[in-house]
Protein backbone atom coordinates (compact mmCIF):
# COMPACT_ATOMS: atom_id res chain seq x y z
CA UNK A 1 0.00 0.00 0.00
CA UNK A 2 1.77 3.17 -0.83
CA UNK A 3 1.46 6.36 1.26
CA UNK A 4 0.66 9.31 1.16
CA UNK A 5 1.07 13.25 2.84
CA UNK A 6 -2.24 14.22 4.12
CA UNK A 7 -3.97 17.26 4.32
CA UNK A 8 -5.31 19.13 6.63
CA UNK A 9 -9.46 18.67 6.47
CA UNK A 10 -9.05 22.73 5.78
CA UNK A 11 -6.63 22.28 3.11
CA UNK A 12 -8.80 19.26 2.02
CA UNK A 13 -12.35 20.78 1.21
CA UNK A 14 -10.70 24.29 -0.24
CA UNK A 15 -9.17 22.31 -3.17
CA UNK A 16 -12.22 19.40 -3.45
CA UNK A 17 -15.59 19.71 -3.37
CA UNK A 18 -17.39 16.40 -1.73
CA UNK A 19 -20.48 14.79 -2.84
CA UNK A 20 -21.66 12.49 -0.41
CA UNK A 21 -24.61 9.64 -0.25
CA UNK A 22 -26.58 7.87 2.72
CA UNK A 23 -27.59 4.64 2.95
CA UNK A 24 -29.32 3.58 6.18
CA UNK A 25 -31.01 0.67 7.36
CA UNK A 26 -33.59 0.37 10.12
CA UNK A 27 -34.15 -2.57 12.31
CA UNK A 28 -38.53 -2.32 12.67
CA UNK A 29 -39.89 -2.95 16.32
CA UNK A 30 -42.82 -5.53 14.97
CA UNK A 31 -43.36 -8.10 16.77
CA UNK A 32 -42.54 -10.93 14.62
CA UNK A 33 -40.45 -11.53 11.65
CA UNK A 34 -40.95 -10.23 7.99
CA UNK A 35 -42.28 -13.95 6.63
CA UNK A 36 -43.22 -16.07 9.20
CA UNK A 37 -44.56 -15.10 13.34
CA UNK A 38 -41.04 -15.73 15.33
CA UNK A 39 -40.54 -13.08 17.32
CA UNK A 40 -38.05 -10.65 17.34
CA UNK A 41 -36.84 -10.15 21.13
CA UNK A 42 -33.28 -8.71 21.27
CA UNK A 43 -31.18 -11.15 23.73
CA UNK A 44 -32.46 -14.19 22.74
CA UNK A 45 -30.72 -17.65 23.40
CA UNK A 46 -29.43 -18.44 19.72
CA UNK A 47 -31.29 -20.29 17.46
CA UNK A 48 -34.97 -20.01 19.37
CA UNK A 49 -36.67 -18.00 17.22
CA UNK A 50 -36.29 -19.29 14.23
CA UNK A 51 -38.83 -21.74 12.38
CA UNK A 52 -39.16 -23.49 9.53
CA UNK A 53 -39.59 -19.99 6.86
CA UNK A 54 -36.45 -18.72 8.61
CA UNK A 55 -34.49 -21.64 7.63
CA UNK A 56 -36.13 -22.34 4.46
CA UNK A 57 -37.31 -25.51 4.98
CA UNK A 58 -38.58 -27.53 1.39
CA UNK A 59 -42.19 -26.80 1.93
CA UNK A 60 -42.23 -23.66 3.60
CA UNK A 61 -43.76 -20.88 2.36
CA UNK A 62 -43.29 -16.47 3.49
CA UNK A 63 -46.05 -14.88 4.41
CA UNK A 64 -45.34 -10.64 4.37
CA UNK A 65 -45.92 -8.90 7.38
CA UNK A 66 -48.71 -6.53 7.46
CA UNK A 67 -47.51 -4.23 10.34
CA UNK A 68 -44.34 -4.28 8.58
CA UNK A 69 -45.64 -2.80 5.68
CA UNK A 70 -47.68 -0.43 6.84
CA UNK A 71 -44.66 0.92 8.83
CA UNK A 72 -42.45 1.00 6.11
CA UNK A 73 -45.36 2.99 3.87
CA UNK A 74 -45.55 5.32 7.09
CA UNK A 75 -41.40 5.79 6.87
CA UNK A 76 -42.06 7.16 2.97
CA UNK A 77 -44.75 9.20 3.74
CA UNK A 78 -42.69 11.12 6.43
CA UNK A 79 -40.11 10.99 3.86
CA UNK A 80 -42.37 12.57 1.44
CA UNK A 81 -41.88 9.92 -0.74
CA UNK A 82 -44.29 8.50 -3.02
CA UNK A 83 -46.20 5.19 -2.39
CA UNK A 84 -46.01 2.96 -5.02
CA UNK A 85 -49.13 1.54 -6.53
CA UNK A 86 -47.72 -1.61 -7.22
CA UNK A 87 -44.52 -3.46 -6.70
CA UNK A 88 -42.89 -6.54 -5.69
CA UNK A 89 -40.12 -8.51 -3.54
CA UNK A 90 -36.92 -10.10 -5.43
CA UNK A 91 -34.62 -12.62 -4.26
CA UNK A 92 -31.28 -11.12 -4.02
CA UNK A 93 -28.81 -14.11 -4.33
CA UNK A 94 -25.38 -14.64 -2.85
CA UNK A 95 -23.57 -17.41 -0.87
CA UNK A 96 -22.93 -16.59 2.37
CA UNK A 97 -23.91 -18.42 5.58
CA UNK A 98 -25.78 -15.41 7.33
CA UNK A 99 -28.96 -16.66 5.25
CA UNK A 100 -29.53 -20.59 4.46
CA UNK A 101 -31.96 -19.80 1.86
CA UNK A 102 -28.86 -18.25 0.07
CA UNK A 103 -30.84 -15.76 -1.05
CA UNK A 104 -32.29 -12.27 0.82
CA UNK A 105 -35.30 -11.27 0.55
CA UNK A 106 -35.20 -7.88 -1.01
CA UNK A 107 -36.63 -5.30 -3.10
CA UNK A 108 -35.21 -4.27 -6.60
CA UNK A 109 -36.19 -2.07 -9.24
CA UNK A 110 -39.90 -1.72 -7.72
CA UNK A 111 -39.25 -0.12 -4.10
CA UNK A 112 -42.34 0.45 -1.75
CA UNK A 113 -41.44 4.02 -1.69
CA UNK A 114 -39.71 6.53 -3.65
CA UNK A 115 -38.41 10.09 -4.23
CA UNK A 116 -38.57 12.09 -1.02
CA UNK A 117 -36.72 14.89 0.59
CA UNK A 118 -36.04 15.46 4.04
CA UNK A 119 -34.66 19.02 5.17
CA UNK A 120 -32.12 19.26 7.43
CA UNK A 121 -30.95 22.34 9.91
CA UNK A 122 -26.54 23.10 9.84
CA UNK A 123 -25.37 26.18 10.61
CA UNK A 124 -28.43 28.17 10.78
CA UNK A 125 -29.13 26.87 7.11
CA UNK A 126 -31.67 23.98 5.55
CA UNK A 127 -30.04 21.53 3.17
CA UNK A 128 -32.56 19.49 1.30
CA UNK A 129 -31.34 15.87 1.26
CA UNK A 130 -33.19 13.93 -1.70
CA UNK A 131 -34.32 10.61 -0.99
CA UNK A 132 -34.10 8.02 -3.81
CA UNK A 133 -35.91 5.56 -2.19
CA UNK A 134 -37.25 3.59 0.80
CA UNK A 135 -37.56 -0.61 0.44
CA UNK A 136 -38.47 -3.46 2.66
CA UNK A 137 -36.13 -6.56 3.01
CA UNK A 138 -35.33 -8.96 5.85
CA UNK A 139 -32.07 -8.64 8.34
CA UNK A 140 -29.64 -11.86 8.33
CA UNK A 141 -28.87 -14.05 10.75
CA UNK A 142 -25.57 -13.03 13.00
CA UNK A 143 -22.17 -14.78 12.51
CA UNK A 144 -19.83 -15.41 14.92
CA UNK A 145 -16.03 -16.13 13.75
CA UNK A 146 -13.78 -18.36 15.53
CA UNK A 147 -10.15 -19.67 15.49
CA UNK A 148 -9.28 -15.87 14.39
CA UNK A 149 -7.12 -13.37 16.86
CA UNK A 150 -9.63 -11.24 17.47
CA UNK A 151 -13.45 -12.42 16.63
CA UNK A 152 -13.29 -10.91 12.80
CA UNK A 153 -13.61 -13.06 9.55
CA UNK A 154 -10.24 -12.96 8.58
CA UNK A 155 -8.33 -15.68 9.97
CA UNK A 156 -11.10 -17.29 11.15
CA UNK A 157 -10.97 -21.03 11.23
CA UNK A 158 -14.46 -21.56 11.12
CA UNK A 159 -18.11 -19.29 11.65
CA UNK A 160 -21.15 -20.02 14.33
CA UNK A 161 -24.32 -18.99 12.69
CA UNK A 162 -27.21 -17.86 15.23
CA UNK A 163 -30.54 -16.89 13.17
CA UNK A 164 -32.66 -15.28 15.08
CA UNK A 165 -31.79 -11.80 13.34
CA UNK A 166 -32.65 -13.67 10.03
CA UNK A 167 -36.12 -12.07 8.66
CA UNK A 168 -36.44 -9.26 11.36
CA UNK A 169 -38.13 -6.75 9.06
CA UNK A 170 -35.40 -4.09 7.31
CA UNK A 171 -35.67 -1.48 6.08
CA UNK A 172 -33.43 0.30 3.67
CA UNK A 173 -33.37 4.02 3.10
CA UNK A 174 -31.07 5.38 0.44
CA UNK A 175 -30.73 9.38 0.13
CA UNK A 176 -29.70 11.07 -3.38
CA UNK A 177 -25.97 12.24 -4.17
CA UNK A 178 -25.41 15.32 -2.24
CA UNK A 179 -23.30 17.39 -3.87
CA UNK A 180 -22.64 21.80 -3.06
CA UNK A 181 -22.29 21.33 0.50
CA UNK A 182 -18.66 21.89 0.83
CA UNK A 183 -16.98 21.62 4.13
CA UNK A 184 -20.18 21.11 5.75
CA UNK A 185 -20.35 17.81 4.29
CA UNK A 186 -19.51 15.70 7.48
CA UNK A 187 -22.48 17.71 9.76
CA UNK A 188 -24.77 17.54 6.73
CA UNK A 189 -24.00 14.02 6.96
CA UNK A 190 -24.12 13.84 10.96
CA UNK A 191 -27.63 16.12 10.95
CA UNK A 192 -29.61 14.04 8.27
CA UNK A 193 -28.64 10.48 10.32
CA UNK A 194 -30.44 12.42 13.67
CA UNK A 195 -33.10 13.94 11.66
CA UNK A 196 -33.88 10.84 10.40
CA UNK A 197 -33.60 9.12 13.75
CA UNK A 198 -36.14 11.73 15.21
CA UNK A 199 -38.50 11.14 12.27
CA UNK A 200 -38.56 7.47 12.96
CA UNK A 201 -38.84 7.65 16.94
CA UNK A 202 -41.89 10.17 16.26
CA UNK A 203 -43.35 7.44 13.79
CA UNK A 204 -42.88 4.86 16.24
CA UNK A 205 -41.62 2.22 14.29
CA UNK A 206 -38.29 1.17 15.58
CA UNK A 207 -36.09 2.04 18.93
CA UNK A 208 -33.35 3.27 16.51
CA UNK A 209 -30.71 2.04 18.74
CA UNK A 210 -27.65 2.81 16.83
CA UNK A 211 -25.15 1.32 19.52
CA UNK A 212 -27.50 -2.37 19.71
CA UNK A 213 -28.03 -2.14 15.64
CA UNK A 214 -31.06 -1.27 15.54
CA UNK A 215 -30.25 1.93 13.30
CA UNK A 216 -27.01 1.30 10.89
CA UNK A 217 -25.32 3.50 8.19
CA UNK A 218 -23.09 3.34 5.15
CA UNK A 219 -21.56 6.19 4.27
CA UNK A 220 -20.50 6.79 0.45
CA UNK A 221 -18.17 9.75 -0.08
CA UNK A 222 -16.53 10.98 -3.13
CA UNK A 223 -14.56 14.11 -4.06
CA UNK A 224 -14.27 16.38 -7.10
CA UNK A 225 -12.16 19.17 -8.09
CA UNK A 226 -14.69 22.12 -8.58
CA UNK A 227 -16.73 22.31 -11.51
CA UNK A 228 -15.11 18.59 -12.49
CA UNK A 229 -17.54 15.74 -13.01
CA UNK A 230 -18.28 13.59 -9.73
CA UNK A 231 -15.53 11.43 -8.41
CA UNK A 232 -15.19 7.98 -8.12
CA UNK A 233 -17.11 7.18 -4.49
CA UNK A 234 -15.89 4.46 -1.46
CA UNK A 235 -18.85 2.85 1.09
CA UNK A 236 -17.99 2.87 4.48
CA UNK A 237 -19.94 0.83 6.65
CA UNK A 238 -19.56 -0.24 10.19
CA UNK A 239 -20.53 3.44 10.88
CA UNK A 240 -23.03 3.23 14.41
CA UNK A 241 -22.90 6.15 15.46
CA UNK A 242 -24.09 9.86 15.21
CA UNK A 243 -20.52 11.18 16.04
CA UNK A 244 -18.95 8.17 13.69
CA UNK A 245 -21.06 9.47 10.69
CA UNK A 246 -19.41 13.00 11.06
CA UNK A 247 -15.87 11.43 11.97
CA UNK A 248 -16.28 8.84 8.84
CA UNK A 249 -16.70 11.34 6.03
CA UNK A 250 -13.97 13.71 7.29
CA UNK A 251 -11.53 11.10 7.55
CA UNK A 252 -12.40 10.09 4.05
CA UNK A 253 -12.36 13.40 2.76
CA UNK A 254 -8.87 14.11 3.90
CA UNK A 255 -7.95 10.06 2.82
CA UNK A 256 -9.04 11.06 -0.64
CA UNK A 257 -8.18 14.74 -1.14
CA UNK A 258 -4.60 13.26 0.06
CA UNK A 259 -4.35 10.52 -2.28
CA UNK A 260 -5.45 12.51 -5.61
CA UNK A 261 -2.85 15.17 -4.68
CA UNK A 262 -0.40 12.71 -4.83
CA UNK A 263 -1.52 11.79 -8.36
CA UNK A 264 -3.69 8.73 -7.36
CA UNK A 265 -6.94 8.07 -8.41
CA UNK A 266 -9.92 6.56 -6.06
CA UNK A 267 -10.87 2.93 -6.01
CA UNK A 268 -14.30 2.01 -6.10
CA UNK A 269 -14.64 0.15 -2.84
CA UNK A 270 -16.09 -0.80 0.25
CA UNK A 271 -14.39 0.65 3.60
CA UNK A 272 -14.58 0.17 7.34
CA UNK A 273 -14.96 2.96 10.28
CA UNK A 274 -12.55 2.36 12.60
CA UNK A 275 -14.08 3.41 15.98
CA UNK A 276 -10.67 3.94 17.64
CA UNK A 277 -8.96 5.76 15.43
CA UNK A 278 -11.61 7.67 13.80
CA UNK A 279 -9.96 6.54 9.96
CA UNK A 280 -11.44 4.29 7.32
CA UNK A 281 -9.53 0.91 6.16
CA UNK A 282 -10.26 -1.34 2.73
CA UNK A 283 -12.76 -3.78 3.83
CA UNK A 284 -12.92 -7.25 1.42
CA UNK A 285 -12.25 -7.07 -1.96
CA UNK A 286 -15.35 -7.11 -3.01
CA UNK A 287 -16.41 -10.33 -5.42
CA UNK A 288 -15.95 -9.68 -8.87
CA UNK A 289 -18.72 -7.18 -9.93
CA UNK A 290 -21.53 -7.70 -7.55
CA UNK A 291 -24.10 -10.08 -8.89
CA UNK A 292 -26.89 -10.95 -7.21
CA UNK A 293 -29.30 -12.13 -10.10
CA UNK A 294 -32.08 -10.38 -8.47
CA UNK A 295 -35.45 -11.47 -9.47
CA UNK A 296 -39.36 -11.47 -8.35
CA UNK A 297 -40.16 -14.08 -5.40
CA UNK A 298 -42.13 -16.03 -6.62
CA UNK A 299 -43.37 -17.32 -3.38
CA UNK A 300 -44.87 -13.57 -2.41
CA UNK A 301 -47.86 -12.01 -4.42
CA UNK A 302 -47.23 -8.19 -5.62
CA UNK A 303 -47.97 -5.49 -3.00
CA UNK A 304 -50.61 -3.00 -4.18
CA UNK A 305 -51.25 -0.47 -1.46
CA UNK A 306 -54.95 0.86 -1.48
CA UNK A 307 -54.31 4.68 -2.36
CA UNK A 308 -57.19 5.29 0.44
CA UNK A 309 -55.14 2.93 3.19
CA UNK A 310 -52.02 5.18 2.14
CA UNK A 311 -54.08 8.32 2.28
CA UNK A 312 -55.70 7.15 5.67
CA UNK A 313 -51.86 6.61 6.82
CA UNK A 314 -50.79 9.68 6.14
CA UNK A 315 -53.58 11.74 7.65
CA UNK A 316 -52.58 9.93 11.04
CA UNK A 317 -49.34 10.54 10.48
CA UNK A 318 -47.99 12.39 14.18
CA UNK A 319 -46.48 16.30 14.11
CA UNK A 320 -42.95 15.32 12.39
CA UNK A 321 -39.71 17.03 14.42
CA UNK A 322 -39.23 19.49 12.41
CA UNK A 323 -42.69 20.87 12.84
CA UNK A 324 -42.63 20.21 16.55
CA UNK A 325 -39.53 21.90 16.68
CA UNK A 326 -41.14 25.19 15.49
CA UNK A 327 -43.63 24.63 18.16
CA UNK A 328 -41.45 23.76 21.01
CA UNK A 329 -39.69 26.55 20.19
CA UNK A 330 -42.81 28.99 19.71
CA UNK A 331 -43.84 27.84 23.14
CA UNK A 332 -40.54 27.81 25.19
CA UNK A 333 -39.69 31.46 24.00
CA UNK A 334 -36.03 30.17 22.50
CA UNK A 335 -34.48 31.34 19.89
CA UNK A 336 -33.34 29.39 16.87
CA UNK A 337 -29.84 29.28 17.91
CA UNK A 338 -30.64 28.16 21.41
CA UNK A 339 -33.04 25.63 19.96
CA UNK A 340 -30.53 24.26 17.29
CA UNK A 341 -28.29 23.82 20.82
CA UNK A 342 -31.35 21.90 22.50
CA UNK A 343 -31.52 19.57 19.54
CA UNK A 344 -27.88 18.80 19.14
CA UNK A 345 -27.76 17.78 22.87
CA UNK A 346 -30.24 15.41 21.89
CA UNK A 347 -32.77 17.13 24.41
CA UNK A 348 -35.80 17.69 22.85
CA UNK A 349 -37.64 15.46 24.08
CA UNK A 350 -36.34 15.63 27.69
CA UNK A 351 -37.24 19.24 28.06
CA UNK A 352 -40.59 18.61 26.88
CA UNK A 353 -41.17 15.58 29.79
CA UNK A 354 -39.49 17.79 32.20
CA UNK A 355 -41.65 20.50 31.16
CA UNK A 356 -44.67 18.06 31.35
CA UNK A 357 -43.52 16.60 34.94
CA UNK A 358 -44.03 20.32 36.00
CA UNK A 359 -40.76 22.45 35.60
CA UNK A 360 -40.43 25.86 34.03
CA UNK A 361 -39.24 26.10 30.36
CA UNK A 362 -35.98 27.50 31.69
CA UNK A 363 -35.61 25.59 34.60
CA UNK A 364 -35.82 22.68 32.54
CA UNK A 365 -33.45 24.05 30.02
CA UNK A 366 -30.92 24.87 32.60
CA UNK A 367 -30.39 21.47 34.09
CA UNK A 368 -30.41 19.28 30.72
CA UNK A 369 -28.37 21.66 29.07
CA UNK A 370 -25.98 22.54 32.06
CA UNK A 371 -24.91 20.44 34.63
CA UNK A 372 -26.61 17.15 32.58
CA UNK A 373 -25.10 18.26 28.95
CA UNK A 374 -21.35 18.64 30.60
CA UNK A 375 -21.51 14.91 32.64
CA UNK A 376 -22.89 13.11 28.89
CA UNK A 377 -20.03 14.82 27.54
CA UNK A 378 -17.32 13.45 30.17
CA UNK A 379 -19.05 10.19 29.91
CA UNK A 380 -19.39 9.85 26.50
CA UNK A 381 -23.09 9.06 26.76
CA UNK A 382 -25.90 10.06 25.04
CA UNK A 383 -27.86 12.62 27.46
CA UNK A 384 -31.15 10.34 27.62
CA UNK A 385 -28.71 7.83 29.39
CA UNK A 386 -26.82 10.22 31.39
CA UNK A 387 -28.82 9.03 34.67
CA UNK A 388 -31.67 11.53 35.38
CA UNK A 389 -35.26 11.38 34.27
CA UNK A 390 -37.31 13.98 33.45
CA UNK A 391 -39.63 13.38 36.29
CA UNK A 392 -36.13 13.90 38.77
CA UNK A 393 -35.11 17.05 36.97
CA UNK A 394 -38.87 18.68 37.70
CA UNK A 395 -38.81 17.58 40.78
CA UNK A 396 -35.35 19.08 41.21
CA UNK A 397 -35.89 22.36 40.37
CA UNK A 398 -39.12 21.65 42.22
CA UNK A 399 -37.15 22.41 45.46
CA UNK A 400 -34.97 24.85 43.86
CA UNK A 401 -38.28 27.08 43.55
CA UNK A 402 -40.08 26.21 46.69
CA UNK A 403 -36.75 27.94 48.31
CA UNK A 404 -36.17 24.25 49.44
CA UNK A 405 -32.53 24.59 48.01
CA UNK A 406 -30.24 27.11 45.96
CA UNK A 407 -28.74 26.18 43.09
CA UNK A 408 -25.39 24.93 44.09
CA UNK A 409 -27.04 22.68 47.12
CA UNK A 410 -29.36 21.57 43.67
CA UNK A 411 -26.12 20.31 42.36
CA UNK A 412 -24.96 18.16 45.18
CA UNK A 413 -28.79 17.08 44.99
CA UNK A 414 -28.33 16.49 41.38
CA UNK A 415 -25.05 14.47 42.62
CA UNK A 416 -26.94 12.20 44.21
CA UNK A 417 -29.40 11.16 42.06
CA UNK A 418 -27.03 10.04 39.59
CA UNK A 419 -25.33 7.80 41.79
CA UNK A 420 -28.31 5.90 42.68
CA UNK A 421 -29.18 7.58 45.36
CA UNK A 422 -33.43 7.86 44.99
CA UNK A 423 -35.44 10.79 44.19
CA UNK A 424 -34.02 14.64 44.72
CA UNK A 425 -36.30 14.92 47.88
CA UNK A 426 -34.95 11.96 49.16
CA UNK A 427 -31.02 12.62 48.34
CA UNK A 428 -31.67 15.98 49.92
CA UNK A 429 -33.50 14.56 52.82
CA UNK A 430 -30.40 12.02 53.17
CA UNK A 431 -27.83 14.24 52.48
CA UNK A 432 -29.01 16.89 54.73
CA UNK A 433 -29.05 19.24 51.70
CA UNK A 434 -32.08 21.42 52.44
CA UNK A 435 -31.75 24.74 52.84
CA UNK A 436 -32.30 26.34 56.71
CA UNK A 437 -35.63 28.00 56.42
CA UNK A 438 -36.57 26.92 59.77
CA UNK A 439 -36.28 31.22 61.02
CA UNK A 440 -35.33 30.74 64.15
CA UNK A 441 -32.11 28.95 63.20
CA UNK A 442 -31.63 31.64 61.08
CA UNK A 443 -32.49 34.58 63.39
CA UNK A 444 -30.40 32.96 65.55
CA UNK A 445 -27.50 32.64 62.77
CA UNK A 446 -28.11 36.60 62.04
CA UNK A 447 -27.88 37.76 65.33
CA UNK A 448 -24.66 35.49 66.07
CA UNK A 449 -22.83 37.12 62.88
CA UNK A 450 -24.04 40.65 63.83
CA UNK A 451 -22.71 39.93 67.52
CA UNK A 452 -19.74 38.99 65.91
CA UNK A 453 -18.87 41.90 63.63
CA UNK A 454 -20.08 45.13 65.29
CA UNK A 455 -18.16 47.65 62.63
CA UNK A 456 -20.03 45.97 59.95
CA UNK A 457 -23.42 46.42 62.11
CA UNK A 458 -22.99 49.84 62.52
CA UNK A 459 -22.00 50.63 58.76
CA UNK A 460 -25.61 48.96 57.63
CA UNK A 461 -27.13 50.84 60.67
CA UNK A 462 -25.87 54.00 59.29
CA UNK A 463 -27.50 53.23 55.72
CA UNK A 464 -24.65 51.46 53.99
CA UNK A 465 -26.93 48.64 53.06
CA UNK A 466 -24.11 46.91 50.23
CA UNK A 467 -21.96 46.07 53.49
CA UNK A 468 -24.86 43.59 54.20
CA UNK A 469 -23.04 41.41 51.73
CA UNK A 470 -20.06 40.46 54.37
CA UNK A 471 -22.76 39.58 56.94
CA UNK A 472 -24.36 37.33 54.87
CA UNK A 473 -20.94 35.38 53.72
CA UNK A 474 -20.81 35.00 57.28
CA UNK A 475 -24.16 33.63 57.93
CA UNK A 476 -24.07 31.36 54.83
CA UNK A 477 -20.07 29.86 56.32
CA UNK A 478 -22.32 29.32 59.76
CA UNK A 479 -25.19 27.39 58.06
CA UNK A 480 -22.68 25.52 55.67
CA UNK A 481 -23.96 27.10 52.80
CA UNK A 482 -27.92 25.63 53.25
CA UNK A 483 -29.05 29.37 53.53
CA UNK A 484 -30.97 31.01 50.96
CA UNK A 485 -28.95 34.44 50.77
CA UNK A 486 -31.78 36.90 50.12
CA UNK A 487 -34.00 35.45 53.09
CA UNK A 488 -30.46 35.93 55.39
CA UNK A 489 -29.99 39.20 53.71
CA UNK A 490 -33.34 40.25 54.07
CA UNK A 491 -33.26 39.65 57.85
CA UNK A 492 -29.89 41.35 58.07
CA UNK A 493 -31.34 44.29 56.74
CA UNK A 494 -34.57 43.80 59.33
CA UNK A 495 -32.35 43.37 62.42
CA UNK A 496 -30.62 46.64 61.71
CA UNK A 497 -32.99 48.84 60.15
CA UNK B 1 -26.77 -16.53 -33.25
CA UNK B 2 -26.47 -18.41 -29.56
CA UNK B 3 -28.79 -17.42 -26.58
CA UNK B 4 -26.11 -17.61 -24.40
CA UNK B 5 -22.62 -18.12 -24.89
CA UNK B 6 -19.90 -20.17 -23.24
CA UNK B 7 -18.33 -17.31 -21.17
CA UNK B 8 -22.09 -16.64 -19.66
CA UNK B 9 -22.37 -20.17 -18.93
CA UNK B 10 -18.66 -20.07 -16.86
CA UNK B 11 -19.77 -16.94 -14.50
CA UNK B 12 -22.67 -18.41 -13.84
CA UNK B 13 -21.06 -21.50 -12.75
CA UNK B 14 -19.20 -19.54 -10.87
CA UNK B 15 -21.78 -17.30 -8.61
CA UNK B 16 -23.61 -20.73 -8.50
CA UNK B 17 -20.71 -22.07 -7.10
CA UNK B 18 -20.26 -25.05 -9.19
CA UNK B 19 -16.91 -26.73 -10.09
CA UNK B 20 -17.67 -27.05 -14.15
CA UNK B 21 -15.06 -28.33 -16.52
CA UNK B 22 -13.86 -26.93 -19.61
CA UNK B 23 -15.81 -29.94 -21.40
CA UNK B 24 -18.73 -29.31 -19.62
CA UNK B 25 -18.50 -25.82 -20.45
CA UNK B 26 -19.10 -26.66 -23.94
CA UNK B 27 -22.27 -29.49 -23.50
CA UNK B 28 -23.76 -27.27 -21.10
CA UNK B 29 -23.68 -24.07 -23.49
CA UNK B 30 -25.04 -26.03 -26.10
CA UNK B 31 -27.88 -27.73 -24.13
CA UNK B 32 -28.85 -24.47 -22.37
CA UNK B 33 -28.94 -22.44 -25.51
CA UNK B 34 -31.57 -24.87 -27.01
CA UNK B 35 -33.86 -24.15 -23.86
CA UNK B 36 -33.44 -20.16 -23.89
CA UNK B 37 -33.97 -20.87 -27.88
CA UNK B 38 -37.11 -22.60 -27.28
CA UNK B 39 -38.43 -20.46 -24.67
CA UNK B 40 -38.19 -17.52 -27.24
CA UNK B 41 -40.20 -18.67 -28.82
CA UNK B 42 -42.75 -17.17 -26.52
CA UNK B 43 -41.77 -13.62 -27.59
CA UNK B 44 -42.62 -14.56 -30.95
CA UNK B 45 -46.40 -15.13 -30.05
CA UNK B 46 -46.96 -11.38 -30.68
CA UNK B 47 -47.47 -10.26 -26.73
CA UNK B 48 -46.89 -6.79 -27.21
CA UNK B 49 -47.05 -3.89 -24.53
CA UNK B 50 -50.46 -4.04 -24.18
CA UNK B 51 -50.39 -7.37 -22.25
CA UNK B 52 -48.46 -6.92 -18.93
CA UNK B 53 -46.28 -9.14 -17.53
CA UNK B 54 -47.61 -11.77 -15.69
CA UNK B 55 -45.33 -11.83 -12.39
CA UNK B 56 -47.73 -15.11 -10.70
CA UNK B 57 -50.31 -18.19 -12.01
CA UNK B 58 -52.91 -16.49 -9.95
CA UNK B 59 -54.34 -12.84 -9.94
CA UNK B 60 -53.78 -12.10 -6.02
CA UNK B 61 -52.29 -8.84 -4.61
CA UNK B 62 -51.77 -8.33 -0.85
CA UNK B 63 -51.72 -11.35 0.75
CA UNK B 64 -50.64 -10.13 4.06
CA UNK B 65 -50.73 -11.61 7.81
CA UNK B 66 -51.35 -10.03 10.93
CA UNK B 67 -47.87 -9.25 13.24
CA UNK B 68 -49.00 -11.94 15.99
CA UNK B 69 -45.98 -14.15 17.39
CA UNK B 70 -46.60 -17.78 16.61
CA UNK B 71 -44.50 -20.56 18.20
CA UNK B 72 -40.30 -21.14 17.23
CA UNK B 73 -39.07 -24.41 17.38
CA UNK B 74 -37.03 -25.53 19.85
CA UNK B 75 -33.42 -24.74 19.05
CA UNK B 76 -32.57 -28.97 19.15
CA UNK B 77 -35.10 -29.10 16.28
CA UNK B 78 -33.80 -25.89 14.72
CA UNK B 79 -29.85 -27.51 14.51
CA UNK B 80 -31.33 -31.56 14.02
CA UNK B 81 -30.62 -30.61 10.76
CA UNK B 82 -27.18 -28.86 10.94
CA UNK B 83 -24.72 -31.05 9.75
CA UNK B 84 -22.54 -28.94 12.72
CA UNK B 85 -23.39 -27.17 15.68
CA UNK B 86 -21.67 -25.88 18.58
CA UNK B 87 -23.22 -23.37 21.26
CA UNK B 88 -26.49 -23.40 20.42
CA UNK B 89 -25.15 -22.31 16.13
CA UNK B 90 -24.96 -23.57 13.25
CA UNK B 91 -21.03 -24.25 12.73
CA UNK B 92 -20.16 -23.88 9.24
CA UNK B 93 -16.46 -23.72 7.35
CA UNK B 94 -14.54 -20.39 7.28
CA UNK B 95 -16.26 -18.25 4.77
CA UNK B 96 -13.44 -16.12 3.20
CA UNK B 97 -11.51 -19.26 2.39
CA UNK B 98 -12.16 -18.11 -1.49
CA UNK B 99 -10.39 -15.34 -1.16
CA UNK B 100 -7.68 -15.77 0.98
Amino acid sequence: MTTFALPSYDEATSRYEPVIGLETHVELGTNTKMFCGCPTEFGAEPNTQVCPVCLALPGALPVANRAAIEATIRIGLALNCSIAEWCRFARKNYFYPDMPKNFQTSQYDEPLCVDGYVDVEVDGETVRIGIERVHLEEDTGKTLHVGGATGRIHGATESLVDYNRAGIPLVEIVTKPVPGIGAKAPEVAKAYVAELRDILRSLNVSDVRMEQGSLRCDVNTSLNLPGAEWGTRTETKNVNSLRSVERAVRSEIIRQAGLLDAGGSILQETRHFQEDTGDTRPGRSKETATDYRYFPEPDLVPMAPDPAWVAELKAALPELPRVKRARLREEWGVSELDMQSIVNAGAVELIEQTIAAGASAAGARKWWLGELARRANESGQELSMVGATPAQVAELQGLVDAGKINDKLARSVLEGVLAGEGDPAAVMAARGLEVVSDTGALTAAVDDAIAANPDIAAKIRDGKVAAAGALVGAVMKATRGQADAKTVRDLILERLS
Amino acid sequence: MAAISRDEVAHLARLSRLAVTEDELDRFAGQLDVILQAVARVGEAGAGDDIPPTSHSVPLTNVFRDDVVQPSLAQADVLAGAPDAAEGRFRVPRILDEEA
